[in-house]
């Protein structure tokens, strides 16, 4: 009590406090410093000013820990904890919303929308992201959660004056806010448990009961339907390809990869936290559920013409396979989480910047047709997608393989033999429907050529995720010992 | 006694009234049976001494939000909406799922009584002061980091109904 | 078994306003309903946390439904602007009948 707000709450803030600051300044900006069209720039810049502050924060953090050898900062009486897992994503975050505003600068100009409020709320959304993967109470996450979510709705809907941006945000938001309902549903049943909303206190009194016990059940289902809503795993994906395909490409690609790393890293600190010890429970939940998710994903993928929604599918497929590491549940199994989720979002983040490079003006370019000859039209974009869309598949040299040797590898040391051979199995599948998408850009006939809405912006997020999916892939040490941080407990 | 009695009347309020709000053909009776059914709930918060709570369901939930739905069914014409089919296809499957959720609870109810819901043990006994002094204690301690992400959160409600409302410029 | 009054009795209150929202948000079709449905899911959890809070004699359950009603503000506020958005360019609001992106 006497302590109300110490340097050490400081510190651990710090990566937040410049996210709202900078978000809010942007909005502010946008009416005073720079209303004029052409000192939009500014706007990104002050963007990605905001990220670096927001870098410094999270580096002194991470040395800290190196330096400390501490396992974790906790601050605000056990409502912030700073440890591997938590620095981990917020770097995720951080690489996700750089990407995201450099590649957002010409399609917004092209769809002729607002530039502020957006790339605040890019800012607002990691804000959230951030209390999601720093927070240890409930309340904290509960309303992290809310943060990133309302951002994601009203970005989903941007574009307003077109229908299917609409519709999209509309059935985003309705999903949406229900899962919300059933997650908190949980979560007062888990205050019921421990009668304290730290996650600490709730892992030992959910530990000290029977695994079977009505309330902790109760408590399972509702979280985790919530929580599998979030990440869009079936049976509760219906909301993913909808609004993934009417939402503004940016913000699919934001919520492909953002909202998506975001969930999980919610859903892996409250599965292997506070329901650790009730694992024969949730084991064969999970296992129905990630094997449903890989059949659904992929079945469906092969029928799509839209490349957004063949994308959507294909993410679905991979919340799935990131779920089989956690039911590995071992240490390679966590480490294959984390080393999934760092490669999922940079190669769907590259494949949404070739898509948003070819919405021109009076043309959508979803479609796979539009990719026709891409190779002719402009070799650069294609080897970006085709470098993207072969880790996808997951074929080596990429880095897409080394995230599924990681999740198989976990699979066969914990005996889920049978699991790993379905896993592998769709892997095949995977391949033919992305190579649909290689095919039309190779081999089809270019139809008439109208260059694509290129721009320095765009070009650096190619070259960025193009050159990691590659480099992770082919020189992964760094980036393991990365993906090390979550296991270090 | 008469707190049992209580407890079960405003059971019935909230719940026939939350009933009446799913089953109402038109989408202003069921505002309005909203507004009851959280009358109800707010009786609850009453008799379990938050007094606070019971005046921020009446203000906030009954006098903001209620009425902000109001507000927009009358904004977007409902009138044929009303003559409409009310229900989609998917009966079987809300069916189903009450179903299983219901005799899930009714089994843990028959195997156990009401013992088969133990929470945890009380800490402490008894509110020492009011409701209000002790909730903004815990409020603007313990829980003032939310507290201020909560200020975030409501900035982003602003700005997405001032982004979403706005007409083409 | 009626009496007294126990958390178990709000518990099973807290249950079967759950179910109504739930039956609620899947089997209607207007979205404004579907709202309210969400609404009345809110609600039993508040119900669940304030009857935990008092029997624990501790507030952090009232804190947690301050900041659940919170949300339920921003959301609805955020959800009518895009319904708003919607039905200018449409003019629906049956949940069935956005069909320009399958359901």
């Amino acid at each position: 009590m006497s302590q109300f707000y110490t340097s050490t709450d400081h510190f651990v803030l710090v990566p937040a406090i410049m996210l709202a600051l900078f978000g809010c300044a942007i909005l502010l900006f946008d009416f005073f410093l720079f209303p004029e069209p052409r000192q939009r720039k500014w706007l990104l810049a002050f963007l990605v000013l905001g990220l670096v502050f927001t870098g410094v924060g999270l580096w002194r953090q991470h040395r800290f820990l190196a330096e400390s050898g501490l396992p974790q900062i906790t601050a605000f009486q056990g409502t912030l904890t700073v440890d591997g897992f938590a620095l981990f994503f917020n770097w995720v975050f951080l690489a996700v919303s750089l990407v995201i505003g450099l590649m957002s600068y010409r399609y917004l100009e092209i769809e002729g929308e607002h530039h502020g409020e957006y790339y605040g709320l890019i800012l607002l959304a990691q804000c959230g992201m951030y209390f999601l993967a720093t927070g240890t109470d409930l309340i904290t996450l509960f309303i992290g959660l809310e943060l990133m979510a309302l951002c994601f709705y009203i970005m989903v809907g941007f574009l307003r004056t077109q229908k299917r941006s609409n519709e999209a945000a509309m059935k985003y938001l309705l999903l949406g806010a229900f899962s919300s309902g059933l997650l908190v549903y949980g979560f007062s049943i888990l205050y019921g448990i421990s009668g304290s909303t730290k996650l600490s206190e709730i892992s030992l009194a959910v530990a000290n009961r029977d695994t079977w016990d009505p309330l902790v059940v109760l408590a399972l289902i509702t979280t985790s339907v919530g929580l599998l809503f979030k990440v869009s795993a079936a049976p509760f994906h219906m909301w993913a390809p909808d609004a993934y395909e009417g939402a503004p490409t940016t913000v699919t690609a934001f919520l492909a990869s953002g909202s998506k790393a975001a969930s999980f890293a919610f859903l892996v600190r409250m599965f292997a936290g506070p329901f650790e010890s009730t694992r024969a429970v949730w084991e064969p939940l999970l296992i129905a559920v990630a094997i449903l998710t890989l059949t659904i994903g992929n079945l469906a993928a092969i029928t799509q013409e839209n490349v957004k929604r063949l994308l959507a599918y294909s993410s679905i497929s991979h919340a799935g396979y990131i779920l089989l590491g956690l039911i590995a549940g071992n240490e390679t199994g966590l480490k294959g989480v984390a080393v999934y989720i760092l490669v999922y979002v940079f190669m769907t983040m590259g494949a949404f910047v070739v898509v948003t490079a070819l919405r021109r003006a009076h043309l959508i370019g979803e479609n796979i047709d539009d990719l026709a000859g891409l190779i002719h039209r402009s070799p650069g974009y294609a080897i970006v997608m085709l470098v993207c869309l072969l880790s996808l598949a997951g074929i080596p040299p990429t880095a897409g393989f080394l995230g599924k040797y990681y999740i198989f590898l976990s699979l066969v040391q914990t005996g889920h033999y049978l699991l790993a051979v379905i896993a592998v199995l769709y892997v095949a599948v995977a391949v033919y429907y992305y190579f649909r998408i290689v095919r039309a850009m190779f081999v089809a006939e270019a139809g008439p050529s109208v260059a694509l809405a290129s721009s320095f912006g765009v070009r650096v997020a190619a070259a960025l995720t193009a050159t990691l999916t590659l480099g992770i892939g082919i020189y992964p040490e760094p980036f393991l010992q990365l993906a090390q941080l979550p296991v270090m407990r | 006694m008469w707190n049992a009695l209580f407890f079960y009347l405003f059971a019935l309020i909230a719940l026939g009234g939350g009933v009446l709000v799913i089953t109402r053909r038109n989408a202003v009776h069921s505002a309005l049976w909203l507004v009851v059914s959280l009358l109800g709930v707010a009786g609850e918060f009453l008799l379990l001494g938050a007094e606070f709570l019971f005046a921020v369901q009446i203000i906030l939930y009954i006098g903001g939000v209620v009425l902000l739905i109001l507000f927009v069914i009358m904004l977007v014409n409902l009138d044929q909406a009303a003559r409409m089919r009310q229900f989609n296809r998917q009966w079987a499957i809300a069916g189903l799922c009450a179903l299983v959720v219901g005799a899930e609870i009714a089994y843990f109810v028959w195997r156990g009584g009401p013992q088969a819901f133990q929470l945890a043990t009380p800490v402490s006994a008894g509110p020492g002061e009011g409701n209000v002094e002790q909730l903004a204690d815990v409020l603007f301690s313990r829980y003032l980091l939310p507290f201020e992400i909560a200020s975030l959160l409501l900035l982003v409600a602003v700005i997405g109904s001032v982004v979403m409302a706005k007409k083409r410029s | 078994m009626l009496e007294p009054i126990t958390p178990v009795h709000f518990l099973l209150l807290s249950a079967a306003l759950l179910l109504v929202g739930t039956i609620g948000v899947l089997t209607r079709r207007n979205i404004v309903v579907i709202l309210m449905s969400i609404e009345l899911i809110l609600n039993a959890v508040n119900l669940n946390l304030v009857a935990f809070s008092r029997y624990f004699g501790e507030p952090s359950g009232q804190v947690f439904a301050i900041f659940v009603i919170t949300m339920a503000a921003a959301e609805t506020a955020v959800a009518l602007g895009i319904l708003i958005a919607l039905f200018r360019n449409r003019q629906t609001v049956f949940a069935d009948e956005i069909d320009l992106l399958k359901w």
